[in-house]
């Protein structure tokens, strides 16, 4: 499928250059106010409208959201901010996403719009609240003017404007004057204990939607008459060209079209969607496979352990890792391997597009606008501000959607382009992802291997640390090469495992990039997926080795992290680690940091006669620094840990001869309902700014739940998922 | 071929193969979306709505086959007991990105009105066809014990 993207990607340039390290950067050049022609024309005459907060006269307070809420909690998030600084009432608040505009919509610490790497709070927290608080002193000084009385005596609560004299306004009766009110540059934010939402309670604004059905909410539901569908037809091989098709069977189904020639296969055009995919199972092509992925996983798998075996790219080396090494009294060592994994959104991958000759929209669940709208336009040769974008709420993502390549908007363009070029102008076409398309597609998260080698002296102290790690590099080959891999290192591979704040005296990490068709992707917490594994099953199996208990044995090693040893010491107080257990049960348990938070998860299960288990229950402690909204972080944490748990037990992308044997639910078992343990979070109060919570729940409970098995079993899995050792 | 489908109280005549799944007949016929699409082959319940009553995939219910039948969708379900989950299910901010919730919503309803007080063995056994990538699992037990709780009440 690259040879597709070469093209837009080179045009998508300019984009490129804005493209900033993915570090965390001071939040400066806030931009609260702006001129947005888009915006200000749909506005009314007393409307305020603001780039992140729009005001209407009947009394309707709107948050423009520049995140995707692919169901991270995003929009409530950035709502919570503003409505707090804002004194607004809860039942005035809506959200809509922002449109396509990286000037004003960026996200700081990528330097263009989009969403992902736990970062829409981090990076939005002074933004959105700056900018509640700005319409906040335009209200204030609207009343002030009206009543002719001092701003300072005016208050703001539920959303009611109030002053002592018995006077009292809603916004909407206030919003014309006040957007009149010159933007106070920089506004006086509240201080934590003024806050009335932020660490306390702010229902979703999506929850009503959601549990109703309501229309138009996501992509897929998105309908017009004369709209077409398409679903592609693709080699069954990953990097397998058209080599012929015969397309005649396909073409007498009913409410067929068209079939467009795709670089990546063959479009089956219908008037609707089940037309669409019956059509396709009609296509019979031919693929040239002579550049495709034709191994299967266990082969891949040995080239990964070879690799492993041996020196590669350094990410780290202090200490005198090998000489420590080399004269250590025992040497563990121990290999790990962990399959491809499928994203599975619930809702599949899918665009809407429509393509008048001159200007382009696009619908979809868009997680990165600014590559997603580059290439776009750069598809359909048209320039950038020709193309808007409708973000739409997203079925999930879990990093499906943030796609480097934006290989489904390229597409889409090619058929919108198509279309244009056959003269069914300007009619919107949705390509849709099957989920056996979505299983069998890529985009996975790497397979990978791991070789550890740790070294202990006589008294069984680690003496050094020596790590290597294989697999294809998620980074390399994209557009953010060069922004992200300066020295070559792709950070997101060995993340969580180089830079552990575990003292050992001596490390050395190294990394190597495993060359296949088979795209890969970001994953929910990416590295740390594996490397949470890696340290977290590691350091397990050192403590036993030292006869220590596992809690005190982290505590002892850990330097310098006191986040990581609160978060730890509370996770194992609530789980009342030590304490005895029915028999049958065994805890495990798991500490780790990702995307600046800190969580630990204390894993109960059950082991049953015939060798299975069950987790009975988590107990995870977290801090994510100030906690915005508790209850979506309680809830990211029971999803995260959710989607994990689903994972370890018993997901699993293999091929055999380049052909993906997973194709559906079927036989890629999500978790489901009986799968999930009892779960119970605690958050650590903090003053701390705002990091990521999507994804940090996720790393530990991988390890928690091994090393409970191995509590049972004596021995920890190095290889995933568990299903592989009879115990699901 | 002319079909006549009752849904949600209300007939409806669709021109569609007989063996064109409800779902799609569902979703781009009548372009009722609020039935969703997640697998096709009935092993996630994205799909799921009330033939008579009862949760059925509609991604592997024929049309041809639905003749007289009365097929009741999120957009349609009313009700003691679908009242009670829908107002758990927002009480409790059950849905993520929420793209199963209305498969979710329709078997839990089903799962009350036949089982008002449920276990946790039997909202496993009900509920285990639902597949919810975000793992909203917790909060649905929660909101089914909750629904339970708010019909008796």
């Amino acid at each position: 499928m690259l040879h597709l993207l070469q093209k837009p990607l080179e045009a998508a340039k300019p984009s490129r250059r804005t493209f900033l390290k993915m570090s965390a950067g001071t939040v400066g050049g806030l931009i609260i106010a702006a001129k947005l022609p888009n915006i200000a024309e749909a506005a009314g005459a007393d409307e305020l409208v603001q780039p992140f907060v729009h005001i209407r006269p009947d009394n309707s307070v709107v948050v423009i959201v520049k995140h995707l809420d692919k169901g991270q909690g995003a929009a409530t998030g950035l709502a919570t901010l503003v409505a707090d600084e804002l004194d607004a009432s809860i039942e005035q608040v809506s959200t809509e996403f922002a449109p396509s505009n990286p000037e004003v919509y960026k996200n700081f610490l990528f330097g263009v719009q989009g969403t992902g790497g736990s970062t829409a709070i981090a990076n939005s927290f002074q933004q959105y609240r700056q900018a509640g608080a700005a319409a906040k002193a335009m209200i204030i000084a609207a009343a002030a003017k009206n009543w002719e009385v001092p701003a300072g005596e005016i208050s703001i609560s539920g959303g009611v404007v109030s002053h002592a004299s018995g006077k009292s306004a809603t916004f909407g009766e206030l919003v014309g004057a006040a957007a009149a009110q010159e933007v106070p540059a920089e506004p006086t934010l509240k201080t934590p204990d003024q806050w009335v939402y932020i660490g306390k309670s702010f229902p979703r604004v999506d929850t009503r939607n959601k549990t109703v059905g309501a229309p138009g909410t996501y992509t897929m539901d998105f309908q017009r008459d004369d709209m077409l569908v398409a679903v592609v037809a693709r080699s069954p091989r990953f990097g397998g060209k058209l080599k012929s098709f015969d397309a005649e069977e396909a073409k007498a189904v009913p409410g067929m079209v068209d079939v467009i020639t795709l670089p990546a296969g063959v479009a089956v055009v219908a008037k609707s969607t089940w037309p669409a995919i019956k059509a396709r199972e009609l296509i019979s092509a031919e693929w040239d496979d002579s550049a495709a992925e034709t191994r299967s996983t266990d082969v891949m798998m040995q080239e990964l352990a070879a690799m492993a075996s041996t020196p590669g790219i350094s990410v780290r080396k202090d200490g005198g890792a090998e000489a420590a090494l080399a004269s250590a009294a025992k040497v563990i060592e121990v290999d790990y391997e962990f399959p491809f994994l499928a994203h599975g959104t619930m809702e599949p991958l899918d665009v809407v597009i429509s393509f008048d000759g001159s200007a382009a929209e696009v619908w979809a669940g868009s997680q990165i606008q600014t590559i997603d709208h580059n290439v776009t336009a750069a598809v359909l040769g048209i320039p950038f501000p020709q193309v808007k974008i409708n973000t739409l709420w997203a079925g999930g993502s879990f990093g499906r959607r943030a796609t480097p390549d934006a290989h489904a908007y390229a597409e889409a363009a090619i058929l919108a382009r198509a279309l244009h070029e056959k003269g069914t102008s300007g009619v919107p076409i949705k390509i849709v992802w099957t989920r056996e398309d979505d299983m069998t597609g890529g985009y996975y998260r790497p397979m990978s291997a791991h070789k550890v080698k740790v070294g202990l002296d006589a008294s069984g102290n680690v003496v050094a640390w020596s790590h290597r790690m294989a697999a294809k590099s998620i980074m390399k080959g994209t557009a953010f090469e060069p922004m992200v891999m300066p020295n070559g290192i792709d950070h997101n591979m060995t993340e969580g495992a180089h830079d552990t704040t575990y003292a050992f005296p001596a490390m050395e990490m190294d990394q190597h990039f495993a060359e296949t068709p088979v795209p890969v992707l970001w994953w929910r917490s990416v590295g740390h997926t594996h490397s949470g594994y890696v340290m977290e099953t590691m350091i397990d199996r050192l403590a036993k080795e030292a006869g220590e208990d596992p809690v005190a044995y982290r505590l002892k090693m850990i330097k310098d992290d006191p986040r990581k040893v609160a978060v730890l010491k509370l996770a194992a107080e609530k789980a009342g680690w030590g304490s005895d257990l029915p028999e049958g049960r065994y805890r495990g348990v798991a500490v780790h940091k990702s995307f600046g938070s800190y969580v630990a998860e204390v894993a109960e299960v059950s082991m049953r006669e015939d060798g299975t288990f069950k987790v009975e229950k988590v107990v995870c402690a977290v801090d994510c620094g100030i906690p915005v909204n508790p209850d979506n972080i309680v809830a990211q944490i029971e999803g995260g840990l959710g989607y994990g748990l689903g994972a370890i037990l018993r997901n699993e992308i293999t091929l055999t001869d380049g052909v993906v044997d997973q194709t559906n639910f079927d036989t890629y078992e999500p978790i489901r309902m009986s799968d999930v343990p009892e779960i119970e979070v605690h958050i650590i109060p903090s003053t701390e700014a705002p990091t990521g919570i999507g994804e940090p729940g996720t790393p530990p409970i991988g390890p928690a739940v091994a090393n409970a098995i191995a509590a049972a079993k004596g021995d920890w899995v190095t290889s995933l998922p568990l299903s592989k050792h009879g115990l699901v | 071929m002319s079909i006549t489908l009752k849904i949600n109280g209300e007939t409806r005549t669709v021109d569609a193969e007989p063996d064109t799944p409800l779902l799609w007949v569902l979703r781009d016929d009548l372009q009722m979306t609020g039935t969703k699409f997640g697998c096709g082959i009935a092993s996630c319940g994205a799909c799921t709505v009330h033939q008579d009553g009862e949760p059925i995939r509609s991604c592997q219910t024929f049309i041809g086959d639905l003749e007289g039948a009365n097929i009741t969708t999120i957009e349609g379900v009313n009700g003691k007991a679908a009242e009670a989950v829908q107002a758990a299910w927002q009480e409790l901010d059950v849905p993520q990105c929420g793209y199963c919730q209305s498969g979710q919503i329709l078997a839990a309803t089903a799962l009350l009105a036949e089982t008002p007080k449920p276990t946790d063995e039997d909202i496993d056994a009900a509920m285990d066809g639902n597949v919810c990538r975000c793992a909203t699992y917790a909060r649905i037990r929660k909101a089914i014990h909750l629904a339970a709780d708010k019909m008796e009440g």
